[in-house]
């Protein structure tokens, strides 16, 4: 298709809903549960002559009181005031992937919806054994590295998780109070330097070059010393750059004694094309919410898989599935492990839609994601380039799955800057796109991300809204100022949000703060 | 590469003739002249991954992975008293359709203007959980109890300069070990020293002879719950919090929010941070991939900034009538804040949390209320009717949902699998966990167990046992 893209006259839904601690009325039912039987009542008496006085509940918790189909509506209600992924064009939120979920998976998925995970191993082979092909037939050559764990829940425990192994690896060495430092860089992302910092380390963050964007080899070696732990990096970092010289980076971490952390949470153009392995790192994660597909939930569950050299392995947290014959197993027996970062197992069936969907793209399959994500993004470039106000900082170079752009100039010489837009989009029926993790160092930024699940008429489409806004921004700064005008609610207050007299993270405090008058 | 490759359903344009165009427009002939100018050359994998042959055919996948995991029998197939940090309670059908919904399934970082819907959900979470637990301020949901309890006791330090915090010995391990990774105890200097207070061996609830020996002016808090692992309601919970108090700590209580239907809440018994998991708020168990943790607290600024959660806010808008939503605080998070954060956020279970949502409207107060009742009164049938076989002890009593049954002169390794034979899931295997308590096995009983269930559990008991 080619030629004008016509844009959708579109409107939220508006469905004024009140909060559910408004609805109701005393006394309506939900759902029933069965009754106790005469025969377990006759047995221990009534409940009340199983508690000690002092631990019984005094007075019931105000928890609304609905009919089933009334809560039902309410929620409904809710969920179409939630654009989500599936009803859009998603491609603004980078570092996300907003990938299809194929709906076979959610069935497949649901397949484990009734395993307790410390059922016999037994009974649970056919999990475990999703769980092992995916780490060790697909990670593995996707990632290089040699051992998986999928315990962490999500991207920034897989840092966290990654970030106690290396704490670990020095304690093994005796090298634990000493090493205390891990390096990172600025256009990393947080959890790179939240993490390390939460499991005890000091945080070195080194800031790009004006021109490459990337920051400068020199700087890391000034910045290594025998207080380096390690390195914790994303790369392609946000700005959609990748380090050409990632593996000289890890280079001159190991020499100084140091670990190497690789952020792939976001690798999905770079499936089948670079390596963890290759570029020298000793631990890397990916994120299967992100680029294996499994839904984003709204944010969350999800699951950070940890994958790492063999060296490292028995760091990895327990239990680790492993296959002895052609049994599964749960290894818990390793005793130089960070032993848990979450309860059980982590997040499985996010594995089991991983692993389906894996089987489903195959070796050139997920090589074309990889090829079409990186097209997608090139070619968004060449639509966005040539709307006005919008730049591209740092060096005119390819990037890989998505481009960190500037609103800067739009908003010197029209007012309008990047959350203003943000707003606008909105009103065109396309989902807010993602601007930047902060410190602003691009300022008034904003990070697309057009993978695979996206046509060139979604792209084209997503363009022309950009385009159309930027046109208003110079014609009628106002209206994108004013903005949304199609959106389930109007300009949000967001004063109370900084002020304790007046924020409210419950109905009871809003109830409270209103009587008295705040 | 790439023209040989079929045209992938999740792909629009991997149709040949819409690569081709968009390269041409980009200015290269191939992927891998685009990728040679991104990535160098030493650094790209010059050959085909090694991988099983795809299924793209919706159909074949669907055969193949079904092939495998109809090898695994559930708790639907089988009878179960596993519990222990996950547990099977009754779902209703609304809460799986609401999550179901794709809007909600699928949204994640959008802001409020499009994604308000999200938002509200997880406020009323909030404001639900804060009714449960007596609190007035709660944040989005966390990875699971034991990533809820890490991040408490930190806000606890934060919050008193302290680095130590005392949790009680009868703690689930694995709980205990994720405390322990958020606390780093062993190796840099400003690590928090996390110390096991000991519990009574009578009653299963805190000893707080050993509390009193324990703490200290260096204590940020005392951690502990009701009901524990091993099951018991904490009785003592007034004292305890007393203690913590007197000596300048934090009162930090873990609950199971299903019992607040019939338990006071902790705010009742001095409780100044309240954590727990939601998963036995209308979530399945996924494997344990259905946990999901809370933290809620009094609304007061020496707390909410110490959360390291997004907390929702409910504000106004520009037209009268209407509620808007956004976040309290966000500089705290570490989105912001980076290493200078109060530990860190991410992607956790929001999903999860909307489930609870539902759940909790649909429970209301008197569903909760049944819901303890029927917990409590079914638990302590069980119980009453394993004690009547010989060589069977439940060992503690004031229990909730959960209890440790104590088999003499059989390894519950034995028993486990011969209750297996009879398609029941016995209780969690706590001998090597607690070896004070012999051969152990911690039984889990719910709503969703009837009496036959019981009853069956012990015949069987019997037959294996014998």
């Amino acid at each position: 298709m080619t030629g004008e893209v016509k844009l959708r006259r579109y409107h939220a839904p508006v469905w004024n809903e009140p909060v559910i601690l408004e609805l109701g009325r005393r006394g309506e039912r939900g759902v029933l549960l069965p009754e106790v039987e005469e025969g377990i009542r006759r047995s221990v008496g009534p409940a009340e002559g199983l508690l000690p006085a002092n631990v019984r509940r005094r007075s019931s918790p105000e928890l609304p009181e609905l009919s089933q189909a009334q809560v039902l509506r309410h929620y409904l209600r809710l969920s179409q005031q939630t654009l989500g992924m599936e009803l859009d064009v998603d491609l603004g939120v980078g570092t996300c992937t907003m990938k299809y979920s194929p709906k076979v998976n959610e069935r497949l998925a649901a397949m484990v919806a009734d395993i307790h995970p410390d059922q016999p191993e037994e009974t649970i082979q056919g999990l475990l054994e999703v769980v092992w092909r995916f780490g060790h037939v697909f990670l593995r050559e996707i990632s290089g590295m040699d051992e998986f764990s999928f315990q962490p829940p999500g991207g920034s425990a897989a840092a966290f998780n990654n970030a106690c192994m290396m704490r670990k690896y020095h304690e093994l060495n005796g090298e634990a109070a000493q090493r205390n430092e891990i390096i990172t860089t600025i256009f990393s992302h947080p959890c790179d330097a939240a993490c390390p910092a939460t499991a005890g380390y000091k945080v070195v963050t080194l800031y790009p070059d004006e021109e490459t964007g990337l920051p400068d080899v020199e700087a890391l070696k000034a910045a290594v010393s025998e207080h380096t732990a390690g390195l914790f990096i994303t790369n392609p970092e946000d700005t959609g750059i990748f380090n050409p010289e990632v593996d000289e980076w890890t280079r001159i971490v190991h020499e100084a004694g140091g670990l190497c952390a690789y952020d792939q949470a976001n690798a999905n153009a770079i499936l089948g094309v670079t390596r963890a392995r290759e570029a020298g790192f000793d631990m890397c994660f990916f994120n299967l919410h992100k680029t294996f597909s499994s839904p984003h939930g709204s944010s969350g569950p999800g699951c950070g898989a940890v994958g790492v050299t063999e060296e490292l392995a028995e760091l990895l947290p327990v239990p680790v599935v492993v296959k002895e014959g052609e049994r599964y197993h749960l290894d818990y027996d390793r005793p130089n492990s960070i032993g848990k970062v979450r309860d059980f197992h982590g997040n499985l069936p996010s594995v089991v839609r991983a692993y389906a969907w894996a089987m489903s793209m195959g070796a050139d399959g997920l090589r074309e994601v990889a090829e079409i994500s990186a097209i997608n993004s090139s070619y968004l470039e060449t639509k966005l380039k040539r709307i006005r106000g919008v730049t591209k900082p740092y060096k005119d170079g390819r990037r890989v799955d998505q481009i960190r752009y500037s609103l800067a100039r739009m908003k010197e010489e029209t007012g309008v800057g990047v959350d203003d837009v943000n707003r606008r989009v909105v009103d065109y029926g396309v989902q807010t796109y993602f601007t930047s993790h902060h410190p602003w160092i691009v300022p008034e930024p904003f990070t697309p991300e057009p993978c695979e699940t996206y046509s060139k008429a979604d792209i084209d489409y997503w363009a022309e809204v950009l385009r159309q806004v930027s046109e208003e921004a110079y014609s009628e700064a106002e209206k994108v100022k004013t903005a949304p005008h199609n959106s389930s609610i109007s300009r949000i207050n967001s004063a109370p949000f900084d002020d304790p007299e007046k924020w409210a993270m419950s109905w009871r405090a809003y109830k409270r703060k209103r009587r008295q008058g705040k | 590469m790439g023209s040989r490759r079929p045209v992938h359903p999740y792909i629009p344009n991997s149709v040949p003739a819409v690569k081709e165009e968009m390269l041409r427009e980009i200015g290269v002939a191939s992927a891998d002249e685009l990728y040679a100018q991104m990535i160098p050359e030493r650094l790209r994998l010059r050959r085909r991954m090694e991988l099983p042959e795809p299924l793209p055919a919706e159909l074949d996948l669907r055969r193949h992975v079904e092939g495998i995991l109809s090898k695994d029998r559930t708790c639907s197939d089988y009878l179960s008293f596993l519990g222990g940090g996950c547990w099977q309670h009754f779902v209703p059908e609304v809460c799986d359709e609401i999550i179901g919904r794709s809007e909600f399934l699928t949204a994640y970082a959008g802001g409020p203007y499009s994604d308000l819907g999200r938002f509200q959900a997880v406020f009323e979470f909030q404001s639900m959980i804060c009714e449960l637990v007596g609190m007035e301020v709660s944040g989005t949901p966390t990875y699971d109890w034991g990533s809820a309890a890490g991040n408490a006791v930190r806000m606890a330090s934060r919050i008193t300069g302290r680095r130590e915090v005392l949790v009680p010995r009868n703690i689930s391990p694995a709980r205990l070990s994720i405390i322990s990774n958020f606390c780093n105890p062993t190796t840099t200097g400003d690590g928090i020293f996390v110390k096991q207070v000991d519990y009574d061996p009578e009653k299963a609830i805190l000893d707080l002879g050993d509390l009193e020996a324990k703490i200290s002016d260096r204590t940020a808090c005392v951690y502990f719950e009701s009901p524990s692992y091993l099951g018991v309601i904490e009785t003592q919970g007034a004292e305890i919090s007393r203690i913590a108090h007197d000596n300048g700590a934090e009162s930090v209580v873990g609950v199971d929010p299903i019992s607040l239907g019939i338990l006071a809440p902790p705010s009742d018994y001095g409780a100044d941070i309240v954590c727990g998991e939601a998963q036995p708020l209308g979530v399945h168990m996924h494997a344990g991939g259905g946990l999901s943790g809370f933290i809620a607290s009094r609304d007061e600024e020496r707390y909410v900034g110490e959360y390291p959660l997004r907390l929702i806010s409910v504000t106004d808008t520009a037209k009268e009538g209407e509620y808007g939503f956004g976040q309290c605080r966000y500089e705290r998070t570490s989105y912001i804040a980076r290493e200078k954060a109060k530990d860190w956020v991410g992607t956790t279970t929001a999903l999860w949390a909307i489930a609870a949502a539902v759940y909790m409207s649909l429970m209301g107060p008197e569903g909760m209320r049944e819901v303890g009742e029927s917990m409590i009164q079914r638990s302590h049938y069980a119980a009453k009717r394993l004690s009547e076989i010989e060589s069977v002890r439940v060992p503690f009593d004031g229990f909730f949902k959960e209890f440790p049954v104590n088999f003499a002169g059989r390894t519950v390794a034995e028993v486990n699998h011969g209750l297996l034979e009879h398609k029941i899931f016995g209780g969690k295997d706590i001998s090597a966990e607690f070896p004070e308590l012999g051969q152990s096995s911690l039984y889990c009983v719910t709503e969703a167990h009837k009496q036959s269930d019981l009853d069956r559990l012990a015949s069987t008991l019997r037959e294996v046992l014998a």
